[in-house]
C-alpha cells in the first residue's frame, strides 16, 4: 500500500472521554457521553440531550499552561487538547524535521464567546480580545501555535462534513508531494447558537439519539475534537502505522441547503468515489460508519444511499453519534479516530438506542460491540448546503 | 504544481468593477467602511431568491454565474469557496433574535444562511452542480487556500473546469467592533473595512485569452526578516527572477504590519506597486480582489487609478502579488500571461 496514506498518530476529546485511550475503552464498554447539558444556561437544557466533554474551560487552560489572560475560546481549547495528543501520539518531537502542514474544520469557531460577550463588544475592553477570536481561522491558528507548525495551515467550513474534508484535503497533499505529514481534523464547541439553531429547525431529540430506529426523533448535539497525523509512506517508513487511508470522495447533494434528497444522491456519489480512489469495490467493504445522525430525513436518505451502492451485499453498519451526539465539524474527524479504533480493535462499535427497522428500508445497524474480520471500512459525513463526504480506511 | 489558467473572472467591490466594458477606474475608498456596489442581481438571480439572500451570498452566486456565462460554461466540475467570516450578517441576525427573544419563537432561516459554506451550496444548488465542493475559512488565506485546493483539483482531474472564488460581507454589527478596536489601535489597520466577491473560471487548458497562475505559496508564520528570503525562494521554485516582476500588488492596510510589506518592496525599487486595499478595503478575501486586478491588468485592460493609467504599454508578462494580515498568514501569487 505504498500509494496509501499512512495514520500515525490519533488525539480525540469528546463526551466519552478526554484521550485517546478513554474513548476506545467507552466504545469496547458501548458507555455514551449523552447526557443533561450543564455548562450553558439555556432554557432548552431539560428537553435535549447534549455530549459534552467533561473539562472545563479552566482546566484545560491549566492542562496547555496559557498565560492567565489568554482569548483562547473553547474550541481552540478542545483541539490544542486533542491535536496534541495526536502528535504525541504520532511520536513527533521536532516538528521542523519534515514539511508539516495542519488542516483543522470548524463550524462555530469562537462563537461559544461571542454569544456570551457580544452587546459587550461596544466599550468594555476587557471582553474585546474576544472580537479577534470569533473568526473561524482563529481556533486554527491558536493550535498551530501549540503544535509549532507554521507553514501550509488552512481550515475548512462545510458543516457537518468539515472534518472529513479536512482529512481529504491532507490526503491530497501528500500525494501531490505537496507536504510530507499533515495534521488533520476538526473542533466544535457546545454553543447556545448551534443549540438554538437546530432546535428551531426541529430537529433536536429530547433523548438520546437511535440512529435508523423506526421510531428516531432527531439528533442530539455534542462537542469534540480531534486531529489525525498523515504521513506519507516515505515519512512514516519505519513507524508504527495504525492504519491506512487509501480512498476520499466529496461531492454536493445540490438538492435542498437543510434536506437530503430522498434518493440520496450526494452520498452515494461520495461513497462511489472514495472506492474508485481506493480501488476497491462495494464488495470489499465490510463495515460502514454512517453519518446517522438519527433525524428522519438524513438516515432515510443515507440508507437508500447504501443499499443503492451495496445492495445484497449490505456490510456491518453503525452510526457512532449515539456515544457522542453530532460532534458538527469535528464529527467526520471524530468517526475517523473511531474506524481506525475499529479496524486496530477488530470489533465494531454499536449503534445505540436502536430497535425497530424503518420500514422504508429495513436496514438493521450492529448493535452490540462484535466482533468482525475488518479491512476496509468506509466513514461517511453529510452537511448542510448537501456537502457530503467519504473516507475509506484500511488495515495497516 | 502545474500552472493554472484563469478564463474568466468577475468581481462586486466598493468599486465599479462587475462589468466587462472599460476602462476599469480605480478610486482610493474615503469613508470607514467600503461597501460593494451591488448589481442588478435579477440578471443572475430570481427576484424572490435575491431577497431571501444575505449580501454574501447574493455577491457570491451574482459573480459565479457571470464568471461562467463570460466563458460559456454551465456548470463546473468542482466550486471551491473561500470565507473568512462566512455569513455575518445572518449570524448577527439569529444571534441578536435569539437573544432578544432568550431563546424562543426562533425561526430557522438566519440560522441556516448563517453557516460558512451557504456561498459555495447556493452556487451547488443553482447550478445543479454534484461535484466536488469545498469551503476555506482559515483568514486571509480563505481565497488562498481555495485556489491551492483548485491547482490540486486540476492536478488530479486535468480535463475539469473549477469555480473558484472569495466572498465576505461586512455584515451590520461586528464589523462595528472591529472598527473601534482597529482606530484605537495607534498601529491600527488605517484602509476601509471591506466586502466583496470574486469568482474566477480556471482549468489546465492553456489558451491564449488565458493569464496563467505560475504559483501560490501560503505560509502562517514568518519572521519579518525571513519574508524577503521566503518570496526568493518562492520565485525560485517557479523559475522567476526579481527583474521579470512587471507589477507588484501588495496588501497594505495602513497599519503597524506593513512592515513586512516595507521588506518585500525594497526588493523591488523600480517596480510599479499597486496597493490594492485603499480600493477595496480590508477582508479576509481582499486578496481576490487584488488577483482581480492583476488579471485585468495582464489582459491589457485598460486600468486607471484615478488618472493614471497602469501599463500603458502593455508591456506586462509577470507580476507578483503579496498579502499578509497582522504579520499573519502570507501568501504569494504569481501570475503571467500565456
Amino acid at each position: 500500500m505504498t500509494n496509501n496514506i499512512a495514520i500515525t498518530g490519533m488525539g480525540i476529546v469528546s463526551s466519552i472521554g478526554t484521550s485517546l485511550e478513554t474513548n476506545r475503552k467507552s466504545l469496547l464498554q458501548a458507555t455514551s457521553g449523552l447526557g443533561q447539558l450543564q455548562k450553558i444556561n439555556s432554557i432548552h437544557a431539560s428537553e435535549i440531550k447534549v455530549g459534552e466533554v467533561a473539562l472545563s474551560n479552566s482546566e484545560i487552560s491549566a492542562a496547555l499552561k496559557l498565560p492567565p489572560n489568554h482569548n483562547f475560546t473553547r474550541t481552540a481549547l478542545l483541539g490544542s487538547l486533542a491535536a496534541k495528543e495526536a502528535l504525541v501520539h504520532a511520536s513527533i518531537e521536532d516538528i521542523t524535521a519534515a514539511r508539516t502542514g495542519f488542516i483543522s474544520a470548524t463550524t462555530v469557531g469562537g462563537m461559544d464567546k461571542t454569544e456570551i460577550h457580544f452587546k459587550e463588544f461596544n466599550g468594555n475592553p476587557a471582553v474585546q480580545k474576544y472580537v479577534a477570536s470569533h473568526e473561524a481561522g482563529d481556533s486554527t491558528q491558536k493550535i498551530a501555535d501549540q503544535l509549532g507548525i507554521t507553514g501550509f495551515t488552512t481550515t475548512i467550513s462545510t458543516a457537518c462534513s468539515s472534518a472529513a474534508n479536512a482529512i481529504m484535503l491532507g490526503a491530497r497533499m501528500i500525494r501531490a508531494g505537496q507536504l510530507d505529514r499533515v495534521v488533520v481534523g476538526g473542533t466544535d464547541a457546545l454553543s447556545k447558537f448551534t443549540i438554538n439553531g437546530f432546535k428551531s429547525l426541529l430537529l433536536l431529540s429530547d433523548e438520546p439519539c437511535a440512529p435508523f430506529d423506526a421510531n428516531r426523533k432527531g439528533l442530539n448535539l455534542g462537542e469534540a475534537a480531534a486531529y489525525l497525523v498523515l504521513e506519507s509512506s516515505a515519512a512514516a517508513s519505519g513507524k508504527k502505522v495504525l492504519a491506512y487511508l487509501s480512498g476520499y470522495g466529496n461531492t454536493n447533494d445540490a438538492h435542498h441547503q437543510t434536506a437530503s434528497s430522498p434518493d440520496g444522491t450526494g452520498a452515494f456519489m461520495a461513497m462511489q468515489k472514495a472506492l474508485e480512489i481506493s480501488n476497491l469495490s462495494p464488495a470489499q467493504i465490510q463495515y460502514v460508519n454512517a453519518h446517522g445522525t438519527a433525524t428522519p430525513n438524513n438516515d432515510l436518505s443515507e440508507s437508500v444511499a447504501l443499499q443503492r451502492l451495496f445492495g445484497d451485499l449490505m456490510p456491518y453498519v453503525s452510526s457512532t453519534k449515539g456515544f457522542t451526539g453530532h460532534t458538527l465539524a469535528a464529527a467526520g474527524a471524530v468517526e475517523a479516530v473511531f474506524s481506525v479504533l475499529m479496524l486496530q480493535e477488530q470489533s465494531i462499535f454499536p449503534n445505540l438506542n436502536f430497535k425497530t427497522a424503518m420500514p422504508e428500508t429495513g436496514l438493521v445497524p450492529v448493535t452490540r460491540v462484535t466482533a468482525a474480520t475488518l479491512k476496509n471500512v468506509l466513514s461517511n459525513s453529510f452537511g448542510f448546503g448537501g456537502n457530503c463526504a467519504s473516507l475509506i480506511f484500511n488495515t495497516a | 504544481m502545474k500552472p493554472i489558467y484563469i478564463h474568466s473572472a468577475a468581481v462586486i467591490s466598493a468599486q465599479d468593477s462587475f462589468r466587462n466594458d472599460e476602462p476599469l477606474e480605480f478610486h482610493p475608498i474615503l469613508e470607514e467602511k467600503a461597501g460593494a456596489q451591488h448589481p442588478n442581481y435579477s440578471d443572475f438571480i430570481a427576484p424572490g431568491m435575491a431577497r431571501r439572500m444575505a449580501p454574501a451570498v447574493k455577491m457570491g452566486v451574482a459573480t459565479a454565474k457571470k464568471a461562467l456565462s463570460d466563458v460559456s460554461l454551465s456548470r463546473p466540475d468542482a466550486i471551491i469557496t473561500g470565507s473568512g467570516m462566512g455569513c455575518m450578517q445572518d449570524t448577527e441576525k439569529f444571534l441578536n433574535t435569539l437573544m432578544e427573544n432568550k431563546e424562543a419563537y426562533l425561526t430557522p432561516t438566519a440560522f441556516i444562511q448563517s453557516t460558512h459554506n451557504t456561498v459555495g451550496a447556493q452556487i451547488a444548488l443553482e447550478l445543479g452542480c454534484h461535484g466536488y465542493n469545498n469551503t476555506f475559512v482559515h483568514g486571509s488565506l480563505s481565497f488562498e487556500s481555495a485556489l491551492l485546493d483548485a491547482q490540486l483539483y486540476l492536478m488530479e482531474h486535468p480535463k475539469a473546469n473549477v469555480l473558484v472564488g472569495g466572498v465576505d460581507e461586512l455584515g451590520i454589527e461586528f464589523v462595528g467592533n472591529v472598527l473601534q478596536i482597529e482606530q484605537g489601535n495607534p498601529e491600527g489597520i488605517r484602509v476601509p473595512l471591506g466586502e466583496g466577491a470574486g469568482f474566477m473560471s480556471v482549468s489546465h487548458e492553456k489558451s491564449t485569452a488565458g493569464i496563467a497562475v505560475n504559483g501560490i505559496r501560503t505560509q502562517r508564520i514568518v519572521e519579518e526578516r525571513q519574508i524577503a528570503a521566503l518570496l526568493k525562494s518562492f520565485l525560485e521554485d517557479h523559475d522567476t527572477k526579481l527583474s521579470e516582476i512587471d507589477s507588484l500588488f501588495t496588501g497594505h492596510n495602513g497599519d503597524g504590519f506593513d512592515r513586512y510589506y516595507s521588506k518585500v518592496t525594497s526588493l523591488f525599487p523600480t517596480t510599479e506597486i499597486t496597493k490594492f486595499k485603499q480600493f477595496c478595503g480590508e477582508f479576509h478575501t481582499a486578496s481576490a480582489f487584488g488577483l482581480w486586478m492583476a488579471y485585468e491588468l495582464l489582459k491589457k485592460h485598460d486600468l486607471f487609478i484615478d488618472e493614471n493609467e497602469l501599463n500603458k504599454n502593455n508591456t506586462y508578462k509577470k507580476v507578483l502579488l503579496y498579502n499578509q494580515l497582522k504579520g499573519k498568514n502570507h501568501s504569494f501569487m504569481l501570475l503571467s500571461q500565456c
